[in-house]
């Protein structure tokens, strides 16, 4: 077995999800690490809460969510071929299902659309039937799936750079349609409450798992509110990553990819292009829709003008960083790109400490930052003054935006691709080829 | 019958307001889609940082009429028309050297940022001016434009009386440049450089080995593309499109975006398509956003925004390569 790792005889070893035994070693202490991490100062109460307290808990558990869209943006993208500037308005779906289901509301007579017009209520109401968690969110990618099968017959039609451009089409009408429907969104800009994470049965006081306040979990360990909902979202990822994964090595997968590669030559083949390119569509919404539900109801509180264009192209910055087509890629891609505005922002604080450091350090910091009047610096220290120095969080979309290009240009495969690069001279070391 | 004749004479008027408008809306979208077409055409890549560079262009004219500044120098303008009573020719010098500044930004962008991506697939080279965009936008929004800023257009926010119809100056004015601009675009498509740019835009290779300088062609079109998107951006800035004649966050930064179903119509590879394309998406926006006002509150504010989008669905449905694209011959 350890002999020679990449002699396959049959083809499940080919399919296999983890086909070697350091893949399987390197997930095993991967995972280890990350519930490590979740667990941090509650069990590791010696370790420095800087490294793993609430500090980072709070970025890596808003990524989850977010990971768990990109998966269904590779499936699209990535494994089906189809470029779709999309994602957020299939998110937005998911979330107000999720809020219509979920949330707490004025009764089922405010979930009739323009009820204000028809006359049934004399002030504007919320929809929200309170259900429990166990139906608003497979109701969320349900009804994301449906209404991606509902725009598929535009998007099958279209290629390449058309359907990119209907997708975005697609995010405007969606911010449209949460202006239309305050009774689902909530207020355009300030938006309203989601469901929380907890787990109930059906509508009943103390849920079986309680997720919005600290305690202990099933009586063994005590965890924080972040850390609950941490684990349960991480849990949540996992199963979802491995559908996905289960997807892609399958029939359906197989199908897709060979949309992606070649279009015609996959018709002949017998694989019926349109019926292939809406299960894409449909899988990739179900994705989304699921997301964006989790996303919203962990965030707590969303509005409207959440999902619009740039959450989409978060997407795709996702992909293309992390590597399109694989599942590893977008893992990577998602913690690279959502976890940059809070490493530049940690950054730029340590920086504004060492202004009085020794001289090559200091000299950068001055030369970087901007503190109150007559100083020259392009990052102003001051987060809420607008104007040229500009604040961390401006500077945040110049670095994402430069990334994506710079991954483009130099390493097309992105982060999966460098780890290929570096595997493949470990490879073959002592030989350069 | 005097409150008949009056209705009707109301009803003409509303309608002719209603149709100057949507051919100034149609002008606007015309220099913004013509930019994108060029770019395309020549390079092939759908240019989404045409709403950072227009909005750039937009603003440096802002600085340099409004402010009296020049963009990045510390320096008063030279040539800035006083505030109060402006210069026209003062003026237009200003906008001619703003286009250059816009068409030498487009340039920039394509020798860093396009040329190293030369037969890449069209979705990378669509993302990296996606990028371009998003690393862009703050420096538009946040560092030079807090405040909207005012374009301080000779002509202000004046209009013509025509049958009891308000036509503003503006409106004509748009018309008029998006005239010429297009005359300029067909011109320059039968001279030498642009029957050049076409065949690049056939075949690369072809064009290539017949001793076009591609290269060359890549630079011109980038550098048009970009001045006529500025030029869309400033148009757009004039007295009755925004009420106050100013560059503003609000609606500037999306107006190339609102323009996509325009070219998406017409078809991304045709010149004429985007004439046409800007026309019928302006219309559709402007007499739905006149006529059916009386339903605002089930379409909800600002429905008519919507509207090219729902016209570009419904086109795609039946055509899917625009009304006028190159349909793509597809081999295995």
């Amino acid at each position: 077995m350890f002999g020679r790792p990449l002699l396959r005889t049959s083809y499940e070893q080919d399919a296999a999800m983890l086909p070697t035994a350091f893949q399987k070693g390197a997930l095993a202490a991967f995972m280890l690490a990350v519930v490590l991490m979740g667990l941090g100062n509650s069990v590791f109460t010696w370790l420095p809460s800087s490294l793993l307290g609430p500090t980072w808990i709070n970025p890596v558990t808003n990524l989850l969510p977010l990971a768990i869209a990109a998966l269904g943006f590779n499936i699209l993208v990535g494994v089906t071929g189809q470029v779709s500037i999309g994602h957020s308005f299939f998110m937005g779906v998911g979330a107000y299902t999720a809020v219509a289901l979920g949330g707490t509301g004025d009764g089922v007579k405010a979930c009739v659309p323009f009820h204000d017009e028809l006359g049934l209520l004399d002030q504007t109401g919320q929809c929200g039937l309170d259900f429990p968690m166990w139906i608003w969110l497979p109701a969320a990618g349900i009804m994301a799936a449906l209404v991606g099968i509902f725009v598929s017959p535009a998007a099958v039609k279209v290629r390449g750079l058309y359907l990119a451009i209907v997708t975005l089409g697609l995010v405007f009408i969606g911010l449209h349609l949460g202006r239309m429907l305050p009774e689902y969104a909530g207020d355009f800009e300030s938006g309203r409450r989601w469901p929380s994470l907890d787990i109930k049965i059906w509508r009943e006081e103390t849920p079986l798992v309680q997720m919005t306040e600290d305690g202990k979990w099933f009586g063994l360990i005590h965890l924080s509110e972040e850390q609950k909902q941490f684990f349960f979202l991480l849990a949540l990822l996992v199963v979802f990553t491995i559908l996905a994964k289960n997807i892609i090595r399958s029939r359906t997968g197989r199908a897709l990819a060979a949309i992606r590669d070649r279009d015609i030559a996959a018709e002949v083949m017998g694989v019926p292009e349109f019926k292939y390119k809406r299960i894409g569509f449909a899988l990739s919404s179900f994705y989304a829709g699921i997301g964006g539900a989790l996303w919203a109801s962990y965030l707590g509180r969303a509005s409207p003008v959440d999902w619009n264009l740039f959450l989409a192209v978060d997407f795709i910055a996702i992909l293309l960083i992390g590597g399109v087509g694989t599942i590893v890629g977008t893992l990577l891609g998602t913690v690279f790109v959502e976890l940059i505005p809070d490493v530049v922002e940690t950054f730029t604080e340590w920086l504004a400490e060492q202004t009085e450091a020794a001289p090559p350090l200091g000299w950068i910091a001055n030369l970087l930052l901007t503190e109150g009047e007559g100083d020259f610096g392009p990052i102003s220290l001051a987060s809420t003054a607008p104007g040229w120095p500009m604040s961390v969080f401006q500077w945040n979309f110049v670095i994402y935006g430069v990334l994506i290009v710079i991954f483009l240009i130099f390493e097309p495969l992105g982060l999966y691709g460098i780890w290929i690069k570096i595997r493949n001279y470990w490879k073959r070391w002592p030989f350069s080829y | 019958m005097s409150i008949a004749t009056a209705l009707l004479a109301n009803a003409g008027t509303t309608f002719i307001q209603t149709l100057v408008k949507a051919l100034a809306l149609g002008s606007v979208y015309i220099l913004i889609a013509l930019g994108f077409v060029i770019i395309f055409k020549g390079t092939q890549v759908l240019n989404f940082a045409a709403g950072a560079i227009s909005m750039a262009g937009a603003i440096f004219l802002a600085i340099m009429v409004g402010d009296g500044g020049l963009p990045f120098l510390p320096f008063d303008n030279p040539l800035a028309p006083s505030l109060d009573d402006p210069d026209l020719v003062l003026w237009l010098i200003n906008l001619v050297i703003v286009l250059f500044i816009a068409a030498l930004f487009g340039l920039v962008i394509e020798r860093i940022a396009i040329r190293p991506m030369v037969g890449q697939p069209l979705f990378a080279m669509a993302v990296i001016t996606l990028g371009i965009e998003v690393a862009i936008r703050p420096f538009n929004l946040d560092a030079t434009a807090i405040q909207a800023r005012t374009l301080n257009v000779p002509w202000g926010a004046d209009a013509w009386e025509l049958w009891g119809a308000q036509i503003p100056k503006s409106y004509v004015a748009a018309m008029i440049i998006a005239t010429i601009a297009g005359a300029v675009v067909i011109l320059f498509y039968r001279s030498r450089l642009g029957v050049a740019m076409r065949a690049v835009a056939f075949d690369q290779e072809a064009a290539m080995a017949q001793g076009i300088n591609v290269g060359r062609v890549f630079a011109i079109a980038w550098g048009l593309g970009a001045a006529l998107a500025a030029l869309g951006a400033i148009v757009y800035g004039m007295a009755p499109f925004p009420p106050g004649g100013q560059v503003s966050q609000e609606i500037h930064p999306i107006l190339a975006l609102r323009v996509l179903p325009v070219i998406v119509l017409g078809g991304l590879d045709s010149a004429s398509g985007a004439v046409y394309g800007g026309l019928i998406i302006a219309s559709a926006e402007v007499f739905a956003g006149e006529y059916l006002s009386q339903w605002n509150s089930t379409l909800g504010s600002g429905y008519s925004t919507i509207v090219p989008y729902v016209v570009m669905l419904i086109v795609l449905l039946v055509k899917p390569y625009g009304l006028f694209g190159t349909a793509e011959v597809r081999r295995v």
